[in-house]
């Protein structure tokens, strides 16, 4: 049963084919069989898990369910939850245990899904690789060697790896697309306001978008109809009704205009990449779409307006970690600014403290007109490049990162190549798009995604296209060969 | 030299909000600490504020209270500071685009004249924590119930030019917040704060000295008291030729001086930025309308009305509108005995001054406006005169009941029996030999003098019980 979709496991919970209690089971002995491998997992509470498994079969014999009742899942360990470690891959958390549950946690809980566990990140979501994690690299179940992507590597890697159906991501850049690119599964990261931020540690609040990661299309739509809706308790979040994500997935999409940025298409991205991008966009022209050349012109812009916006929220988002209220708190301080220095010197890794300081630079009298405020105007420039193009297109396409999977180490004492990793995928979020990756083939046996970007809250569509795409192919199907054959 | 004082001042206005500005935390003063600070107010995380909207309105209100420029779309920024008691290392305030915008302020001094004070801006911002230094054996305990408490920053222009025009503006912004109901006022709980902003100037010189910025006082005596202070410091200094460090500064109440804080922190940069958690505030002209007409009547409007409809001077207008529950028991007691001018020395004089000896608020008052009234209402229908008023009406203070009913049970009634005052006045007559002769032998000058003595004795005699017009009339009639 480790095989099969959400959509299956659903069917299968139903009719008895199996108990939640089974499949959460199942999926723990995954974990504990191969996860010292891959290191997908920060936390996981059996106990738990089997017990809220428990709770859901009763709901389901009780027929008391909802779309997601009894379904194990894995959450990013960026989302608080009650009564277990939220680290957020930092050592400076890794002693909270938040009073609270998020928003997103909440209402999955109120579905009766199960949580697995909480899954490794890039400390505080900064990272493309999963290399800055306080608890150690996770590795890709496509080859060990190379990075997952990031900063949800963890919840990539442990769907990839079928040690759960399905896991919840944040993508602030790109850290839903890029590792589930890198890990061939489907991440939709949704409108920004789509989902509730509330109780997801933040790293730059104006781009933090929380969304599904899955084996398809299909199974994002059933997560997003959980996880979308407005949260009064988070300002940000949209007031925009909702509608059922999986209602439009049957739709034919002949007539439907896709539009091919041409700069995601020039120097810098891999040739083979190139290839098997161009061929999933034929196979999206044989089901009756038309392509259109369009132009974003500012996208050389996207790297350095990302880089100051993003800094330098997180350099204010993260002063709450000061080791007076919770989390770390060097030893013995001899006085505030030692309690400071310290608490923080020991707390932090070393991507974070760079754009802390890179953020507090931005933001700092004097710079603050040449950077932040210039890069708040170029974003707008930005986000006015994608909706003169949505004036001709439906929706967008092209590579989700310039090439696969790098192998682990190779980029890690390089900020800038790192940074340039997620080249396509930043404009999304400073233009607060919703944005997709679908397993769209293999280079050298590593995977590749192609990324479909929609008009503002038209999820349905994206969705749509990508369900298509999936039932005319099966790279979303393929599994990492080490893989497939596991326990149980 | 002659020196000209510039003073601009910074007051801090706590709103009167059942919650804080960002969460749903109550704002009662004085709990144990840390019971009214939720996970927001301890900026746990992911945890996100969420505003208030009727901090909003109370700003609305103010800034149309002071005919203000209204904000139609205000923008929170991050003001970004390390600080123990400020939990995420920056406070939410308003910077580039604050709600309301310039305006102006009458305020009222002394000798009666009128100055006019320009408001530069009043901006939304929430309150931080308190450090507690003593009781933690060399630790500081943090307590956060005040953090997140909305606060109304109230900037002013540098039009004030002495200790005595900032205590006038301080009273005069007290009287209009109590008046909007958008504050409690209570300057002892800390409703009320004020950051002074000082500079001195060779009188006539058309520049600005360099300032020092005095924090956080809390009273209008201290504020009096620290400006006269602060003015003895830099004009020694001056006068010595030295400059003056632009820096901030502390009063220190208990030794009267004002003394450098640390230059660590003047020299902060705050990193502003939009705060991306919170959009906007966009309200539209028909919210601003509606709170327009919700406006009470003004401290200046209601005083103006007081010199039209009542005669009153402006000086006693003023006193009486001070404050809206002064200003309505006033008027409770003009309608209640019918004349304004003797309802109004009562209030200023005999009331103000039993609640200023017993250091009392007008709430915790014990003579109704009812009851003065009934009191003012003897004495202008003759039964008791002003002298025994006084008597009666400190015993209504100690809650001994009404005026008609002390009057009668003391026996205090005026006597106006024309018969029995004239046994009287025959009586002195009859014991006052010589000074009837003196009397006599007088010119009409200097017998309106004497004839105090003879009203004097008959008083005496009724134990102040004599209507005094009538003793007068009695004794014109029998010296002559």
């Amino acid at each position: 049963m480790h095989d099969k979709t959400v959509a299956q496991l659903m069917a299968g919970l139903r009719d008895k084919s199996f108990s939640s209690a089974e499949l959460t089971r199942c999926f723990l002995d995954r974990i504990g069989a191969m996860d010292e491998q891959l290191n997908s997992f920060i936390s996981v509470n059996e106990e738990a898990a089997l017990a809220a498994a428990n709770a859901a079969d009763a709901r389901l014999a009780a027929g008391d369910t909802a779309a997601l009742t009894g379904i194990p899942i894995a959450h990013k360990d960026i989302f608080c939850t009650d009564g277990m470690r939220t680290s957020c891959g930092s050592r400076m958390l890794d002693n909270f245990i938040p009073p609270y549950d998020a928003t997103l946690i909440k209402r999955f809980n109120a579905e009766g899904a199960v949580t697995l566990g909480k899954t490794n990140m890039d400390e505080f979501a900064m990272g493309s690789s999963n290399e800055s994690s306080y608890y150690g690299p996770v590795r890709n179940p496509w080859d060990t060697q190379l990075v997952p992507g990031g900063s949800s590597g963890g919840s990539a890697a442990a769907v990839a790896a079928l040690l759960a159906p399905a896991a919840t991501g944040t993508d602030t850049g790109g850290s839903i697309r890029q590792p589930a690119a890198f890990c061939g599964i489907t991440g939709l990261k949704p409108t920004y306001g789509r989902v509730s931020r509330l109780g997801m540690v933040a790293f730059a609040s104006s781009l933090d978008q929380a969304g599904p990661m899955a084996h398809s299309a299909e199974d994002c739509a059933l997560l997003l109809n959980a996880m979308a809706g407005h949260d009064p308790l988070d300002s940000t979040s949209s007031p925009e009704p909702t509608e059922d994500y999986t209602a439009q997935l049957a739709r034919q999409i002949d007539g439907l205009r896709i539009g091919l940025p041409r700069e995601y298409f020039g120097e810098g991205l891999d040739n083979a990449t190139a290839g098997q991008i161009d061929a999933a966009l034929k196979e999206l022209e044989a089901l009756g779409a038309t392509l259109v050349d369009i132009s974003l012109p500012n996208s050389h812009l996207t790297i350095p307006t990302y880089y100051v916006i993003a800094p330098a929220e997180a350099s204010t988002n993260l002063s709450r970690f000061d080791g007076v209220r919770y989390g770390h708190r060097c030893t013995d301080p001899v006085d505030l600014h030692d309690l400071y220095t310290r608490t923080r010197e020991e707390g932090f890794g070393d991507e974070v403290k760079r754009r802390i300081l890179v953020g507090t630079y931005a933001l700092s009298a004097g710079y603050y007109d040449a950077y932040y405020k210039k890069a708040q105007q170029v974003r707008r420039l930005i986000k006015q490049d994608f909706m003169h193009c949505f004036e001709q297109v439906d929706i967008i396409a092209g590579p989700t990162t310039p090439g696969p999977a790098f192998a682990l180490g190779a980029k890690s004492d390089d900020p800038v190549s790192m940074y340039l990793e997620d080249v396509y995928t930043l404009a999304v979020n400073l233009a607060g798009l919703p944005g997709m990756s679908v397993p769209a083939g293999f280079v050298d046996d590593k995977p590749v995604g192609l990324q479909l970007i929609g008009r503002h809250f038209d999820e349905a569509r994206l969705l749509n296209v990508a369900h298509q795409y999936q039932q005319a192919t099966d790279w979303h199907l393929r599994r990492p060969a080490a893989i497939a054959g596991g326990a149980a | 030299m002659q020196w000209e004082t510039v003073i601009g001042l910074e007051v801090h206005l706590q709103l009167a909000t059942q919650s804080k500005i960002f969460s749903g935390s109550p704002t009662t003063f004085g709990a144990q600490p840390n019971t009214q600070a939720s996970a927001v107010d301890l900026a746990m995380p992911g945890m996100l504020p969420v505003l208030n909207e009727k901090a909003v309105r109370y700003a609305v209100l103010f800034g149309l209270g002071i005919g203000a420029e209204i904000g139609m779309r205000s923008v929170f920024d991050r003001k970004n500071y390390f600080y123990p008691d400020l939990p995420k290392g920056y406070q939410i305030s308003q910077f580039q685009h604050p709600i309301v915008g310039r305006g102006e302020f009458e305020i009222q001094l002394e000798d009666g004249s009128t100055r006019t004070i320009g408001i530069t801006r009043a901006h939304l911002e929430e309150d931080a924590g308190k450090s507690l230094h003593e009781d933690y054996h060399g630790q500081s305990g943090i307590d956060l119930n005040r953090a997140g408490t909305p606060l109304l920053e109230i900037v002013s222009e540098p039009d004030i030019r002495s200790a005595e025009e900032a205590v006038a503006y301080l009273k005069a912004l007290h009287s209009l917040v109590t008046y909007l109901g958008i504050s409690d006022g209570n300057m002892s709980e800390g409703s009320m704060r004020c950051d002074i902003n000082i500079s001195l100037r060779p009188m006539g010189a058309d520049t600005l000295g360099t300032r020092a910025e005095i924090k956080n006082v809390n009273s209008f005596r201290f504020v009096e008291k620290a400006i006269h202070h602060e003015f003895e410091r830099q004009a020694d200094i001056l006068e010595d030729g030295g400059t003056i460090v632009q820096e901030t500064r502390l009063y220190d109440a208990d030794k009267n001086e004002t003394r450098s804080m640390r230059s660590k922190e003047v020299a902060n940069d705050y990193r502003y930025f939009p705060e991306p958690d919170l959009l906007p505030i966009v309200i539209d002209d028909s919210y601003v309308e509606a709170l327009r007409q919700q406006l009470p009547e003004l401290p200046t409007q209601k005083r103006d009305r007081f010199v039209q409809q009542y005669g009153l001077g402006i000086y006693d207008a003023n006193v009486l509108a001070d404050s809206r529950d002064l200003a309505d028991y006033f008027e409770a007691v003009v309608a209640g005995c019918g004349d304004a001018k003797i309802a109004a020395n009562w209030v200023q004089v005999e009331l103000l001054g039993q609640l200023n000896r017993g250091e009392l608020e007008l709430a915790s008052c014990p003579v109704s406006a009812t009851d003065l009234a009934g009191l003012i209402a003897r004495i202008l229908d003759n039964s008791i005169s002003g002298k025994i008023a006084k008597q009666v009406f400190e015993a209504m203070w100690q809650c001994e009941g009404s005026a008609d009913a002390i009057i009668e049970a003391r026996g205090l009634k005026q006597v106006s029996d024309s018969g029995e005052l004239e046994s009287m006045v025959d009586e002195v007559i009859a014991n006052s030999a010589a000074q009837v002769e003196q009397y006599l032998a007088a010119d009409e000058g200097k017998r309106k003098k004497l004839v105090g003595y003879f009203v004097g004795q008959v008083m005496k005699l009724s134990k102040g019980q004599a209507n005094p017009q009538m003793v007068n009339q009695l004794l014109a009639k029998k010296l002559k």
